[in-house]
């Protein structure tokens, strides 16, 4: 049983890239879209660019981990091809890991872009290369299940856009990137200490510095608390719906 | 010949919206399907028909009671099951990006066919359902005969003894519903047991071996098409064709205990209303007499509910 929901799982996954992620209108976007943002605000506050790289890193792994993925699942639920992978002898955790494998490959794969070119720019030296992939892999793990959660709580493509943005955009500007959390106060600090993305962030400036704190295993440990919630809480959505 | 499914005291229930009592979409249903035959499911919108299928497709946890499919237990067993039934849903459900021989190589590798078997099992499934010129087509392009029969191959790709088919010609046009019936017939020859719901009696009644009438969640007949016939109350018919003196024409039928009877009844319609009999042909009981008498509904009032959903 296990070996066919591993199977399930990783065609599911390459099926999702192939039919939905890996166009280049997606690709182009995932890219684009934070360089535009962070570029915008370094015009505006010119000053250490390298400080942002983090933010950068960490809001391309958001939107390219769950922007498709919170679309997927809702669009394949109107179409009936979840249907498809429901009767499939694959069981509901693997199915919805498989969905969240391919959220996260093409996040992974367009925040390996932007990281090529911010390590390109401002070098390699004091990267911990270890730390570094753990959270690249731990974050975009949590931003994939939020998308899935996001894409199994509604019934409509739209829906899910509309819901995904009112959670994303909010974090944007809480999880510091563009305003640190100690310069926030103390109740928006306390809001941005709920939001996966200030671990993200936390978590990817102390591998990109070469600095493990204290309170870095705290972030790792976070990310992962919120990848495995988000996706018991869409395992458990989307089989009360099934049924 | 041997049982592949047995149904006993299935029952579904679905919670009622806002203090509403539960919709019981599924009463204590029992039936078997014996091996190698197509087996009908017939019954009025939203008398249990698909409800009963997801439940045995291990889409739906059944309320109460249970069902063996294939030997295997629908309680404890249903991934066993999912790996060895094919199901064509009512809508057409393959994936619109992906090529005809790319979705049917999806569908393989979902169900753990053997890396070496798939191209060639592709090729053969494409061949069979005449589409090998429509191999590197992406789904959506297709016609919807074409995709309904990219369907049907694709939950066959795994070679499952055991196909579920839930309206497989509705919205078809004329040719391709009968080229599907066709494919259905092959399949019963090749040894493969279908289970086939539908909204058309004829289409029933010409291919199915055995038919279950659910109606409100119970089954109410389960026969041969002619043990269902043989069911009807003892009255026979004559279908008359009436002509009045400007040529006009109109068909009815007569019913009576007997053939005369009948024919007496036509006759005497003809010479109060003065006018002639043209034709007068008896009548044999059609699945869609055995369909009105169980249900009170008439099949054209079935169709019409059918394409309201």
């Amino acid at each position: 049983m296990l070996r066919d929901d591993l199977r399930g799982m990783w065609y599911i996954a390459l099926k999702d890239l192939r039919a939905y992620y890996l166009k280049p209108p997606n690709i182009s976007w995932g890219i684009l879209f934070p360089f535009a943002f962070v570029l915008a605000f370094a015009i505006r506050n010119p000053g250490d660019l390298r400080s942002l790289t983090p933010g950068l890193l960490a809001l391309t792994l958001l939107f390219g981990s769950s922007s498709m993925e919170a679309i997927v699942i809702v669009f394949e639920q109107r179409t009936g091809a979840l249907e498809r992978l429901l009767l499939a002898p694959v069981r509901l955790p693997a199915l919805l890991a498989g969905k969240l494998l391919g959220g996260m490959a093409f996040g992974l794969t367009v925040t390996a872009a932007v990281l090529a070119v911010a390590l390109v720019v401002f070098g390699v030296g004091s990267v911990n290369w270890p730390l570094l992939v753990l959270a690249l892999l731990l974050s975009a793990a949590a931003f994939s299940a939020l998308g899935a959660f996001v894409s199994v709580a509604v019934r409509e493509v739209f829906e899910a856009q509309t819901l995904a943005n009112f959670i994303r955009f909010p974090m944007m500007f809480l999880g510091g990137i563009f305003v640190p959390l100690a310069s926030m106060p103390p109740a928006l600090q306390a809001v941005a200490r709920l939001l996966p993305l200030t671990y993200a962030v936390e978590a990817l400036r102390a591998a990109l510095d070469g600095r493990v704190l204290p309170t870095t295993v705290l972030d790792l440990g976070a990310l992962a608390v919120f990848a495995a919630g988000f996706f018991a809480l869409a395992v458990r959505t989307l089989a009360r719906r099934a049924d | 010949m041997s049982d592949v499914i047995q149904v006993a005291q299935l029952t579904k229930h679905y919670p009622g919206a806002r203090g509403a009592p539960p919709v019981r979409a599924v009463e204590g249903i029992e039936f078997t399907v014996r091996e190698g035959e197509v087996f009908g499911f017939l019954g009025p919108n939203g008398a249990g028909k698909t409800t009963t299928v997801r439940m045995l497709t291990g889409l739906t946890r059944p309320t109460a009671g249970g069902a063996r499919v294939l030997g295997y237990d629908l309680a404890t067993e249903v991934t066993q099951i999912k790996k060895r039934v094919g199901v064509v849903p009512e809508t057409s459900n393959l994936y619109d990006e992906l090529s005809a021989f790319d979705n049917l190589l999806f569908s393989m590798q979902l169900y753990g066919v053997p890396r070496r078997e798939r191209k060639a099992r592709a090729e053969e499934l494409l061949a069979r359902f005449r589409l090998s010129d429509k191999r590197d087509v992406p789904f959506a392009k297709l016609s919807r005969g074409m995709k309904r029969a990219l369907t049907i191959a694709a939950a066959l790709a795994h070679r499952p003894p055991l196909l579920f088919l839930d309206e497989p010609t509705t919205g078809l046009d004329v040719m391709s519903a009968r080229g599907l019936r066709g494919m259905i017939a092959d399949l019963r020859r090749e040894g493969v047991t279908v289970f086939l719901t539908t909204h058309y009696l004829e289409e029933a009644e010409r291919l199915c071996d055995r038919i279950a009438i659910i109606v409100q969640g119970r089954i109410v007949a389960l026969d041969t098409v002619d043990g269902l016939k043989a069911r009807l109350p003892a009255r026979l018919a004559v279908e008359a064709t009436l002509a009045d003196g400007d040529g006009r024409t109109e068909t009815l039928r007569f019913e009576g205990r007997s053939v005369e009877e009948a024919t007496q009844a036509a006759l005497a319609r003809a010479t109060a209303e003065g006018r002639r009999v043209l034709a007068l042909n008896t009548v044999r009981p059609t699945l869609e007499d055995v369909f009105v008498h169980l249900t009170g509904l008439s099949a054209e009032v079935m169709l019409a509910e059918k394409g309201r959903t």
